[in-house]
């Protein structure tokens, strides 16, 4: 290898979950212990050489870090030589993730959720009685330990935890109990988890190559889809202006869904992970793609597995590769996921130039949404204009929308556009308690009030209205929450997230949090409302991507309407 | 024999503060406001290296769009309509040095930064007084690093890597306002890649990096740079040929740096011609 590493060597376990992963070295060059007497006469190098396996920098990374537990100087220095990858870089990569732990850590480790909707319910209690019999968050207890995680997009269910477990299968639980967390904390056995029977044809993927790509891009537009993620962006304009790209291209179904309040992804690839890959494989046929990837968040190892299960059930005949991510919400940012699967930080890229330019590996990419593309399959089969007929004239179709906090039968619900979020509340049984504030969108998105709760959530009547569609996410608080500590929370989860490579958006969000903890605290004065103001403009006006243009929404409206520091 | 013919990059029109100047298509917002006089501020830009899109100073506005746009990467097509001066731009760029000034310490800025902060009438403590949170890395006789001082600019870890040196010693490691520039689990830099090129402190815009003579200097109250002259010459040591500009204080050479616009090495040089002045001063 070219780069310098210090001598840290691998364990031989380290070493066999790298080599698990890339296979056996087979030359010095390339981490092999041993030299082989070819090693004398080659040398292997230049730029493609150097460069052409950094894609596989995290997957090494997770596969230490699901082996071992973390990732040790001399792992790192053997993935470094491996791929080969430069261990300051490498470094560099797994300190971005919450879910690489670069210092030593025991090996099961339980990540539970304190986001927006599982602090204001039954998790709260969860935690407090984790707290008392397990111990504090990052104390390690035997062979456990817990600490606090962002939304696990399970907020149905009023309470997650994601366990990670050294030389074992990761598992989410949800709703969490403590006994039920302690218990796998302390080595419990879980009970391997069934594969379901899945469907073995994917006729609209049949069709869509009987119909040829032209037809499909046009079946797609007519049926005037917009993305499902949050941009609401064509999806049929994305697929055009790649299938018009020369050369390499790709596909991506975006599954790092890590919204808080959003969970509609997951209920998809639950309950029909084939028109997930079907989807992803009709767009890849239509644009021309050289190949696909499903980039799923690394908490989703369930929905991971059924994923790969469906590609294993039915032959698609198109590559497609999943890739999971760390724990880093900025990768569900479409240019940071690219990066992410680059093999480097998962930072956002300045845009222009778009993803239909220049996207994976520089080259024209189409990036949609899990909801999105589980939606090609039924215009395909139906025809765009069917799908067309659903909806409003700007938002087409059906969509998920995601009900939960404090309402009667939290859930995923499938409607047609231009519902109401009354009619969505009522849908979900109807708030429990008194009504004290929604939020729609996620944690970008904003808080709403009278008249907005009869909006129709179409992407152009919200839009007017000046309130959040977002992801689909509705989040119900009644009077017994706190909404000064969810407010808090929205501040804290966005100075966590920041990527830190903007100033104002590594800085804002970090001031956000100061500020409304002087607020919430009674400790705030004049200036500090002028300040959030001014640093929510400026987060919105000049960072680099849409996590810190949107960072100040939530909290901007809550203040607005009146819901921080109202018990003084 | 085959003729290869540069194309002269095609010129396209713009309107920059409601003046038309012509630009070549590819071109920065940037590099035609530079063309023609008008002032725009920078902090992790160089000309010698790629855009970062961090420090977002560069702001300007172009009709059309949403939010502002960094001037430093974003290319020229033609017929854009630019505002490099407004209130939204100014509230913006005074917010920015001010998050800048609460959170690093710029008591070494360049030139540049302290003027803008001026121009723009900063309230360094607008967001609470910076506090120091950090040693400073003395770890060898060559450099220190203070990364109190550090805005993240990335200039160091470009230069380090695929942009001059392609040593990769350093990368920015952690997230959000834990990011912070560092060698791989923060070994030594004599442990490290590191070849003591000194090409980051070539192009660390806040003194975060810096000679180790100068910082003793500095700490011992004798660095003076009104005192100091600069002496050009081209460095000795190999025939590439780089410019030197020697700063000199008391007959001492106590800084080596080399100009930017120099087309041999861009300002990039190597031990040798970084450090390697020893020599000049040995008593014997």
């Amino acid at each position: 290898m070219d780069y310098r590493t210090t001598s840290d060597a691998p364990t031989s376990q380290e070493r066999a979950a790298v080599d698990s992963l890339l296979g056996e070295p087979d030359s010095k060059w390339s981490g092999a212990t041993d030299r082989s007497a070819a090693d004398d006469h080659v040398a292997y190098g230049g730029f493609h050489g150097a460069a052409a396996n950094r894609h596989l920098l995290l997957p090494a990374l997770h596969a230490v870090q699901d082996a071992i537990g973390w990732v040790s100087h001399g792992a790192l220095n053997y993935i470094s030589s491996r791929l080969p990858v430069p261990p300051a870089e490498a470094y560099a990569v797994a300190t971005f993730y919450d879910l690489i732990e670069t210092d030593p850590m025991p090996p099961r480790v339980a990540r539970v959720c304190n986001d927006i909707v599982c602090s204001s319910g039954a998790g709260a209690l969860l935690i407090d009685d984790l707290e008392s019999t397990i111990g504090p968050a990052g104390t390690p207890n035997g062979d456990g330990m817990w600490v606090t995680s962002p939304c696990l997009g399970h907020c149905e269910k009023g309470s997650a935890a994601f366990i990670q477990r050294a030389g074992e299968e990761a598992i989410t639980i949800a709703p969490a109990t403590v006994s039920a967390v302690a218990d796998i904390l302390d080595g419990a056995e879980i009970d391997s988890i069934a594969h379901p029977v899945l469907p073995q044809s994917v006729p609209n993927w049949t069709k869509a190559r009987e119909m040829g790509p032209e037809a499909v891009i046009d079946e797609v537009k007519a049926s005037g889809i917009r993305g499902r993620g949050g941009a609401a962006f064509p999806a049929g304009v994305k697929w055009e202006a790649v299938a018009q790209a020369a050369g390499d291209k790709y596909v991506v179904c975006n599954a790092d869904e890590s919204e808080p309040g959003t969970f509609k992804d997951r209920h998809v690839i639950d309950t029909n992970p084939i028109a997930v890959v079907e989807g992803l494989a009709i767009c890849g046929y239509a644009v021309g793609a050289t190949k696909g990837y499903i980039y799923i968040r690394g908490e989703y190892r369930e929905q991971e597995r059924a994923l790969d299960d469906a590609l294993a059930a039915v032959d698609l005949e198109f590559d497609i590769e999943i890739r999971r991510g760390a724990g880093a919400y900025i990768c569900g940012e479409e240019t940071a996921l690219f990066n992410s699967i680059e093999g480097f930080r998962g930072q956002p890229r300045q845009k222009p130039p778009y993803p239909t330019e220049a996207g994976i590996f520089g080259r024209p990419t189409v990036v949609n949404n899990v909801e999105t593309l589980a939606a090609i399959g039924g215009i395909i089969r139906d025809g765009g204009d069917a799908f067309a007929q659903l909806g409003s004239a700007e938002s087409t179709g059906l969509k998920l929308f995601c009900v939960s906090g404090d309402v009667a039968s939290p859930g995923t619900f499938q409607v047609e556009f231009g519902v109401t979020a009354r009619e969505l509340i009522s849908l979900a049984g109807g708030v429990v308690g008194d009504l004290t504030a929604v939020l729609t969108g996620g944690a970008a998105g904003s808080f709403i009030e009278e008249p907005h709760f009869d909006v129709p959530m179409t992407f152009e009547d919200t839009r007017d209205a000046g309130i959040s569609l977002g992801s689909g996410a509705i989040m119900v608080f009644n009077a017994n929450v706190d909404m000064d500590a969810v407010s808090r929370r929205i501040a804290e989860f966005f100075a966590h997230e920041s990527c830190g490579l903007c100033v104002p958006c590594r800085v804002g969000t970090a001031q956000q949090l100061e500020i409304v903890d002087r607020i919430v605290s009674g400790a705030d004065s004049a200036k500090d409302r002028h300040d959030l103001d001014n640093v929510g403009w400026v987060m919105r006006d000049a960072s680099i991507c849409g996590l810190g243009q949107t960072a100040g929404n939530a909290i901007e409206s809550a203040i607005r309407i009146g819901l921080v520091g109202r018990d003084r | 024999m085959i003729e290869t013919v540069v194309p002269s990059p095609k010129l396209v029109s713009i309107d920059i503060n409601g003046q038309s100047v012509l630009a070549p298509v590819g071109s920065t917002i940037l590099d035609a406001c530079r063309k023609n006089n008008i002032d725009v501020p920078t902090m992790c830009f160089l000309e010698t290296l790629s855009p970062f899109d961090a420090c977002r100073l560069c702001v300007v506005e172009v009709a059309g769009s949403r939010t502002l746009v960094p001037s430093c990467s974003r290319e020229i097509e033609g017929g854009e309509e630019i505002i490099t001066e407004s209130e939204r731009i100014t509230n913006t760029r005074r917010t920015l040095y001010e998050m800048y000034a609460s959170t690093v310490d710029l008591s070494l800025a360049d030139v540049d930064t302290v003027r803008w902060m001026d121009h723009y009438n900063v309230d360094p403590e607008r967001f609470g007084a910076f506090e120091a949170k950090r040693d400073v890395k003395v770890q060898d006789d060559l450099y220190i690093r203070d990364y109190d001082k550090c805005v993240l600019c990335y200039r160091c870890v470009a230069a380090c890597g695929t942009e001059a040196q392609n040593t990769f010693a350093i990368d920015i490691v952690g997230r959000g306002m834990s990011s912070e520039i560092s060698t791989e689990y923060d070994i030594t830099l004599p442990d490290s890649a590191c070849v003591y090129c000194g090409n980051c402190i070539g192009v660390c815009p806040t003194g975060a990096l810096m000679f180790k003579s100068e910082y003793d200097m500095r700490e011992a109250g004798t660095w003076d740079e009104d005192r100091q002259t600069i002496t050009t010459t081209i460095c000795s040591f190999c025939g590439v040929g780089c410019s030197l500009d020697l700063h000199v204080q008391d007959n001492r050479v106590v800084k080596v740096t080399s100009p930017l616009d120099h087309d041999v090495a861009n300002g990039h040089l190597c031990i040798k011609g970084r450090f390697g002045y020893a020599y000049l001063q040995e008593e014997e």
